[in-house]
């Protein structure tokens, strides 16, 4: 089948450059058109409550949402960010994510499935007049009568096919040439063969044409075959939604002027500037400047780790509070980054190409089908002793009967319906073997930060504070942009709790915010800075004046991950948990969620080798993981899902995203998949039957175009209402 | 059987319009959304007067 070969690069680094291209080429864009991904869209009540408010969005010229994509499409002027809309939404209660416009609009694609569409519109109409004249022709009418019809029904067919069975032909050709054997070059012998003994037939007004036929396969193949295509663009625009617009860049000082380059021009000895909130590009060292860094996506800690002068940092960190020079140590192919996307096409390379069960009863298939009809005309022809014609027609009717209609619909209408109700649970299939691979899955292997968790932390023991202290911790905390900071703002924010003015506000880079209250001194940050005692767990200590108080944060647990956790047990699945993080924590979430087997302190290539250990014991593993520090486990793994919060390195190496915050749908997936290959199974088995009911009455010469088109019809029927009936 | 006539080149020409109608509104994007166009059929804001025609409609 016509296999697109779509795998994004598992290396951050390459898919920059046609990004930052793109990215150039909309700025000098007048508007904007900015695209959002809003998983939790559902009804009508969202799209109107939605559109109306971005409608009085300042810039924004209008706004729709696509329900089915669950996308929103802004029409805006230039100025107005994807950000501020993301921001806008989530006041609204909806969850969301920027997605890349460039990518997104009318692409090859989406041009190759409208045409595809076409087509399947073109034979379904020119299939509906044949039938109403086959049916006259079926019901009695002979002589003249007959043979007009048939000829109107060829005058239609023919165009017909030449439009609509090009991607068969094309794929036919294609397969030819290298060699190869595929479902495409039987169906279009049967095809070019069958319409070419109906005209021939019709033109000496012969009993049978089977141009109703011909349409009808195509129609029902193409139906198939658009089904399949869907499946496939959702997951392909999935794959490219999800790259995320990050541009990697990177501001070179040299000699005081600052310049913003590429990172790939980046030379090791160069001189980089990190400002709070940028990503490190480069592995180097401190060179001026102190600040904090979240590296919960290389290693999976959750907290953030102090920095200064000296302290050597890596590509993919994130600088938090303070401007950092940097000075370049290893840049491009030798950086830590480009080290973990080594690790990942390692892993790939070494994985063998999956054989779908669709690829494998084709195989099966394929042959037999020029075979018997081969047979059937030669045995004719020496039992008819050499009637050329009767011999032709019966070894046509059976070609046309043999051709697997059943079959192109029997994989891709379950696999259309399956991907299409976890679509609605919030989890997008990117590969379309994905759904197969997890059917075969008896260990998941889960990631701790980011994953399980939120990788978000959460004050724990806001009650024991008073009102007031509440309040100047809520205006320190607005200086900072801090994980710990943030995270205080949005607690208290939700409980009402007004700032306290606070004068001389000022923040000090990897230490804390400092300002003036009611004449005392006030610092809230790391417990040596403001005077306090260190305590065991997360906490950012404040001081008014002399007075310290800690507030204590934890990580919290993504929603649904317990429930998950507890259905996957009970499919009997078995769960690990492997983790960059310090064993304390990690045992303490293994413990709390009742996972067996856990792994503390894991570096990206022992996540791997544990993987592929677990596989060589036999296992099929399902990894769920969102770090950098995951990509290699994603890969090595049998079949990988990540959540949409997760690294864009990290999507695009696993098989399946997440939408939502919600881990639940993980466990739905691997349930669906089981059923959904016991459909797949049923279906293949179902066309296998009706073939070997009817080639026996095609080889015995007793078929005609009723019944050819009885079977098709009745049999791709059958089998679409069966991938329906998937729960 | 005269009426066959007629009626053969009635029913071509119907099927070539029904073919024409499903073009011309595959062409019109009247298939990118069907989930939310039968949900906001509930929606109320365009009531007495059709949408504005914006980017989003033409094809």
């Amino acid at each position: 089948m016509n296999q697109v070969a779509f795998r994004p690069s598992a290396c951050p680094a390459c898919d920059a450059a046609p990004a930052a291209e793109a990215l150039a080429g909309r700025a000098a864009l007048p508007d904007a058109k900015i695209l959002v991904s809003v998983p939790a869209v559902h009804c009508a009540g969202c799209i109107s409550t939605i559109e109306r408010d971005l409608a009085k969005m300042q810039g924004v010229n209008s706004a729709r949402l696509n329900l089915t994509l669950k996308r929103l499409s802004v029409d805006a002027k230039a100025g107005v960010e994807a950000r501020d809309v993301i921001a806008r939404l989530d006041r609204l209660g909806f969850e969301a994510h920027e997605l890349d416009a460039g990518t997104l609009s009318m692409t090859e694609t989406e041009k190759q499935g409208r045409e595809l569409l076409m087509m399947v519109g073109v034979s379904g109409f020119a299939m509906m007049n044949i039938m109403l004249l086959s049916v006259a022709v079926w019901a009695g009418a002979d002589g003249a009568t007959r043979d007009m019809f048939h000829l109107i029904s060829g005058i239609i067919a023919v165009p017909t096919v030449a439009f609509a069975g090009r991607p068969f032909f094309r794929n036919a050709w294609k397969a030819l040439r290298a060699g190869r054997m595929d479902m495409d070059g039987p169906i279009s012998v049967a095809i070019l063969l069958t319409l070419f003994i109906s005209t021939y037939e019709t033109l000496l007004s012969g009993e049978h044409a089977y141009f109703e036929a011909v349409v009808m396969l195509i129609f029902f193949l193409l139906v198939g075959r658009y089904l399949e295509f869907r499946a496939r663009s959702v997951a392909r625009s999935a794959a490219q939604e999800l790259a995320a617009l990050e541009v990697p860049r990177a501001t070179r000082l040299a000699g005081g002027v600052e310049t913003v380059v590429s990172v790939a021009d980046l030379a090791v000895g160069d001189t980089v500037l990190v400002r709070p909130g940028g990503r490190v590009p480069v592995d180097g060292l401190i060179t001026q400047g102190q600040s904090e860094l979240d590296r919960a996506l290389l290693t999976g800690e959750t907290l953030p780790v102090f920095a200064n002068e000296g302290t050597p940092v890596s590509a993919g960190e994130v600088n938090l509070t303070g401007p950092l020079q940097i000075r370049v140590t290893a840049a491009g192919k030798d950086s830590s980054l480009h080290r973990m996307a080594d690790l990942v096409a390692n892993a790939e390379s070494a994985k063998m190409r999956y054989t779908t069960i669709a690829e494998k009863a084709a195989a099966a298939y394929a042959p037999t089908i020029p075979v018997l009809s081969l047979g059937a005309f030669f045995v004719w022809f020496w039992i008819s002793g050499g009637d050329l014609r009767l011999s032709l027609n019966i070894a046509v009717a059976a070609l046309i009967i043999t051709c697997p209609c059943a079959l192109g619909l029997a994989v891709p209408a379950v696999v259309t319906a399956a991907s299409g109700k976890l679509f609605r649970k919030g989890l997008l299939i990117k590969d379309g073997t994905a759904l197969e691979r997890l059917a075969e899955v008896d260990t998941v292997v889960f990631d701790k930060t980011g994953t399980l968790t939120m990788g978000v932390p959460a004050p724990t023991n806001l009650d024991r504070h008073s009102r007031d202290d509440l309040s100047v911790a809520l205006g320190l905390a607005q200086a900072s942009s801090h994980p710990l900071a943030l995270a205080l703002v949005k607690a208290l924010s939700v409980r009402d709790v007004t700032p306290a003015q606070i004068s001389d506000l000022s923040e000090v880079p990897g230490y804390g915010v400092e300002g003036q209250w009611q004449g005392h001194s006030v610092r809230l940050g790391r417990a040596d800075w403001v005077g306090a005692q260190e305590g065991a767990v997360t906490a950012a200590y404040l001081a008014i004046g002399p007075r310290t108080q800690s507030f204590t944060f934890a990580d919290q647990l993504r929603p649904g991950a317990e429930s998950v956790v507890r259905r996957l047990q009970a499919q009997g699945k078995a769960l690990w948990l492997i983790s960059g993080d310090v064993p304390a924590v990690v045992g303490d979430l293994a413990q709390r969620l009742g996972i067996e087997h856990w792994q503390a302190s894991a570096l990206p290539a022992e996540k791997a080798a544990k993987i592929a250990e677990l596989q060589a014991e036999g296992r099929h593993v399902l990894m769920v993981g969102d770090g950098l520090n995951d990509t290699a486990a994603l890969s090595t793994a049998h079949v990988s899902i990540s959540p949409a919060s997760a690294l864009d390195a990290a999507r695009a190496t696993s098989d399946m995203v997440l939408l939502s915050n919600d881990l639940s749908p993980v466990a739905d997936a691997v349930r669906l998949s089981g059923t959904a290959m016991k459909r797949i199974r049923e279906n293949l088995w179902q066309s296998g039957i009706y073939n070997a009911i009817f080639v026996p009455i095609a080889l015995f010469g007793f078929a005609t175009p009723l019944w050819a088109a009885a079977i098709m019809s009745v049999s791709s029927i059958s089998v679409t209402l069966n991938a329906l009936r998937l729960k | 059987m005269e009426v066959l006539a007629i009626l053969i080149p009635v029913s071509l020409f119907l099927g070539f319009l029904g073919l024409a109608a499903f073009l011309w509104s595959l062409r019109k994007g009247q298939y990118d959304d069907p989930a939310g166009d039968s949900q906001r059929i509930l929606d109320t804001r365009y009531d007495d007067k059709p949408k504005p025609v914006d980017e989003d409609q033409r094809g």
